[in-house]
Parts: C-alpha cells; structure tokens; sequence
C-alpha cells in the first residue's frame, strides 16, 4: 500500500495518473480521517462526503478509460466557509447564516470544479473572517494540529489547520489582514495573498471589499503557484479583478535579484534563516527600513471596521439568513435579527465602524487612515526602487493559547505585520521557517513583492523550499 | 484616551441597527473607546495635501454591456433563503 500521507497536488497527481491510488482512495483516506481526527482539531463544519466520492469516482472513470487528467483533477481539498457552494450550506461562521444554502459557487470555486478538483469539505473560521485566531466561531473552536492547546491562528484557522492535519492537500482561504498567512504560520503550512484583484472575490462573502484577498494554504510554494494559476483572472463578474498575466514560475530569473530585509528583525529566527539561505544563493541582499507598522495598524483597523459597517448591512433577515419573527415592524425587525444572530466582534466592528463613518468624525478616523493608506503605499514603492523583495517575520510570536488574548485590541495587534500589505494590496506569502524552541510550534517568513508580481514572490518561495526543510515539519505534527 | 459616552453609543447602534440596552452600553461604549484609542496615533501624523487612497488597483469605471443575461437558478431556488415569500416575492414585515 501506498502512503498517502501529506501528499502534495503533484505527488498525488503522479499516483492518480500511474494508477497507484484511485481517486476514490484518495478522497476516502481524507474523509475517513476527518471522521477519527477532526474532534480533536473542529476544523471542519461540512463535509461533503457523497459528492466528493460521485466526482472521485468520475475521475477514475475517466483514467480507467485511458486518458490523461489534469494536474488539479481528482486533488480532494477544503474551502474557508466564506466560499458560496451551490447547495451547500455557507455559514462565513456567523448565525445570522445558520440557514443560508447557496444557490450559485464563488468563481474560484468554479474554476477549481473545472479543473476537476474535489471539495470534500467547507472549514472553521472566525465569524466574518473577524478574527485571529478562529475563536470567534459561532460554532466551534479549532485548535493547532501541532498543540491543541494553542490557536490555529486565523481568520483563515480551520484552512490552515485542515491543511496541517491533512484534512485535504490543499485549501481556499480569504486574507483581509493577514487571515491567511497568519494561520499559515502558526500551523507550518504555505500562505498565498495574491496581490489585490488577481482572484475575483464573486461568491465570497464580504468583508472589506478594498482589501479582500483570496488564495490557497497549502504545503509548499509549488502547491500554491498549482492552485492560483487556476484561480486567477479578470472576471466579468467582479470589476475589481485586474487583467494581469502571470509568467510561469519555472521562467522567473532570480539571479542577482535584491532582497530586503527589515530591520529590527535580524534576531528573529525566520529572518536568521532566511539570511542564512539568502547568503548561499545568488541574492544580494539589502537592508530596510518598514512603513510604520503601528501606523499601518491603526489605519487598518479604521478602514476595516469601516467597510464591514457597510457591508454587513445587508444581514436584514429579508433575503436570506435568519430573522427575528417576533418583530412588529420592518425597522424592528432589522434589529432584532442582527442584535440576536450576529457574534460579539462582529458587532464591535459594526459599531466602531459607523462611529468612524458618522458626521462629525468621518475625517478624524476614516478621511486621515485613508491618507495614512496613501503614505504605506508611497513607502512600499520608495522601498521597491531599492529592493525586488521584502523579507519580514509573518508574526512576530508563534501561536498562542487558546483564550489568552481575551482583550480584542490585543489579538488586532497579531496582524502587524501582515496588514500592510493589504493596505498597498501587493502579494506576500508565508512559508514555514523555523520552530520556536520553547513551545515547539512553527515560525512563519513573510515575503512582500511588488503587485502583480505574484509569480516572482512564489519563486523566491519554492527557492526557499528547495534548500530547506521546515515546510515538511508539518508532517511531525501531533495529530 | 478617546472616550466614548454611553448616549453616543446607544445613538451609534441605532444607526446600525444593533439593539443597545441601558444595562450593556457602558461596557460596549468602553470596548469601542478603547479600540479608538488604540487608533489614535494615526492623528500624530501630518497630512496636510495627502490625498486618500479608497482602492488600490487603480482601476476607475469598470463597463460592462447592459445586457439581459439567463440565469441558470430556477426562481424558487433563488428565493428559498426568504424567510418570508408569498406569491413569488419576498415579504417583509409593515414599515411603519
């Protein structure tokens, strides 16, 4: 028997098509562990057994027959439930859409069912994707594959942890902030955000429509570069997406290209092994100085909140989702719906946001952290005359416990260094680059390109992991 | 530190839409001062003559053609999250 654990998309396509493995095996050994393991870790709030196995079988009917498959065709994989589903349930963990079943799939969605992959399960996060750490769930808690006892990290949680356990090769995540290369981080695995419009967000729940990025979690760089070039592109269906075409990976030269690195970091363990791989290749290297983190922080966490107080308006119990049958009145009813379904941080957001946004303090708060937008993206461009890249920690501390940063502005600020480059909207991917010595759990190296060099960014990525070995550290995890 | 008032909050949550009782407001009222003060920083800074970034991708005035377009999804299930439907409309309660 073959092993089939923590397989890669082109491992598991290399034993798909020799006819090693049936896909019907395949997409049982990830359900079946799901089935023993997931209530240890609550990654998962849906598991789409029977449809997964029908398209399983499908594929194997299709190699059976003697022709050849594609690389992402018969790959079983896990979806952020942020991700409309044709007639799945999509809950964004929240509630107020306990009873949502979607009656179309987010394009990424269906661009993967086109390329013939399997989406076996929709996963945890926190509720709105409003979160650090996937304990604001309105369902369940997911826990660290590597500790139970630590945080997944979020928002994107259940993905990176459903990606650690091997709950699936891959996962579609949705990055605002840092909510996929957070998680990525604190679970060992590899975290893409795009550069901002690569992947149309159509079918995605909103949260801060000017930042929302989607991308996958997966184990490597090159898993990540599989799964975006199927994703990415102009779509009619959100003008937002921008018409970018991206070289293949295998043709980027990253002979003599630049990289900078942050100072104030140079003690922190990725960025001693980054500068450690760094000195044996073919880069030179610079060194920075960072837009102001702290400002960057607080310019997001106005914006943010901001646009959630919009988007979120339209949770009204009219259209979909839950209502309050209670109400006497149309106004009435609004309230009571909202008040009675949606989360504690959502309303936090909700309420910060309209405060920034109401007369009188619109240009105090949102008009100045949309100037302040203005000066981090001046800073990026400044820093990219001088550098190709931007090396940086992902987080500045590996996981936490659960329950220990009960105080909201203390889990916000888990995001600083993450959030700039959603304020400038340019692609950076974590990868695993080290394991803290005292608690065991993996370290994350962020890497910063400029936008719409996604496929430069992922090249220095694979790089990395072609030289070292903490991406396969995931496989001595716990579970 | 930016205080927010217990009046201002609950005039806040009636702009959103979120129902604000006397007994929960002081507390919200300080969750959210303590979430502005946090953010206060950002007035150290001068701006003068900067102007605001709203988006990123430098894109302005997307067109599409107006065109009608089919749609796959039957009616019914475009309308079965309603909580309220009659007659092939969503209903809602009276406005007023």
């Amino acid at each position: 028997m073959v092993s089939l654990e923590y397989l890669t998309i082109e491992s598991a396509h290399e034993l798909l098509s020799s006819k090693k493995v049936s896909c019907v095996e395949l997409t049982s050994y990830y359900l079946t562990r799901i089935k023993n393991l997931d209530s240890k870790i609550g990654a998962v709030l849906t598991v789409l057994e029977e449809s997964a196995l029908h398209l399983a079988q499908e594929v194997d009917e299709k190699i059976a027959s003697g022709q050849t498959i594609g690389m992402l065709e018969g790959i079983p994989y896990t979806a952020k439930d942020m991700f409309l589903t044709r007639g799945v349930r999509t809950t964004a963990a929240s509630k107020i859409l306990d009873n949502f079943i979607a009656p179309y799939s987010a394009t990424a969605i269906e661009k993967l069912n086109k390329a013939g992959s399997i989406l076996i399960a929709k996963v945890n996060q926190d509720e709105f994707a409003h979160g650090g750490s996937t304990e604001n769930s309105a369902y369940q808690i997911t826990k660290n594959p590597f500790n139970t006892e630590y945080v997944p990290g979020g928002s994107s949680g259940g993905s990176a942890a459903a990606v650690a356990a091997d709950f699936g090769i891959f996962s579609l995540g949705t990055d605002t902030g840092g909510s996929i290369r957070q998680p990525a981080a604190y679970c060992g695995v590899t975290g893409l955000k795009p550069s901002y419009g690569l992947v149309s967000r159509y079918g995605v729940v909103s949260m801060a429509s000017s930042f929302d990025c989607i991308g996958p979690i997966t184990r490597t760089a090159s898993d990540s570069t599989i799964v975006l070039e199927a994703i990415y592109g102009r779509d009619k269906m959100d003008s937002t997406t921008i018409d970018v075409e991206l070289p293949p990976s295998d043709s980027v030269k990253l002979e003599g290209l630049n990289v900078g690195l942050a100072s104030g970091f140079t003690d922190h363990p990725s960025i001693t092994e980054a500068k450690e791989f760094l000195q044996k290749s073919k880069y030179t290297t610079v060194d920075i100085e960072l837009p102001n983190s702290e400002m960057a922080l607080a310019a997001y966490y106005v914006l943010v909140p901001s646009e959630i107080s919009s988007n979120l308006e339209r949770y009204d119990g009219v259209r979909y989702g839950m209502y309050s049958a209670t109400a006497k009145d149309l106004k009435q009813s609004y309230t009571m719906t909202r008040s009675e379904f949606l989360g504690p941080e959502v309303k936090r957001r909700i309420l910060t946001g309209t405060y920034a946004l109401s007369a009188g303090y619109y240009d105090a708060y949102y008009k100045k952290a949309m100037q302040i937008r203005t000066l981090v993206s001046q800073q990026f461009d400044a820093l990219f005359q001088t550098c190709d890249f931007i090396l940086t920690p992902t987080t500045e501390q590996p996981a936490f416990k659960l329950g220990a940063k009960s105080d909201p502005v203390e889990m916000y600020k888990t995001d600083i260094l993450t959030v700039s480059a959603n304020l400038a909207g340019l692609p950076a991917i974590s990868i695993p680059a080290g394991i803290d010595s005292q608690t065991g759990l993996p370290i994350g190296l962020q890497i910063i390109g400029r936008l719409g060099e996604d496929a430069k960014v992922l090249a220095l990525a694979q790089d990395f992991q072609a030289q070292t070995d903490w991406h396969n550290k995931v496989k001595e995890c716990l579970i | 530190m930016k205080k927010i008032t217990k009046e201002e909050i609950i005039r806040v949550a009636e702009l959103a839409r979120i129902d604000m009782p006397e007994t929960e407001a002081v507390a919200t009222a300080d969750e959210v001062s303590s979430i502005l003060s946090f953010v206060d920083i950002l007035q150290s800074v001068d701006t003068e003559g900067v102007k605001p970034t709203s988006q990123v991708t430098a894109l302005s005035d997307v067109w599409r053609e107006d065109l009608v377009v089919s749609c796959d999804v039957p009616q019914a299930e475009l309308l079965a999250n309603a909580p309220m439907l009659e007659a092939g409309y969503v209903k809602v309660k009276k406005v007023l």
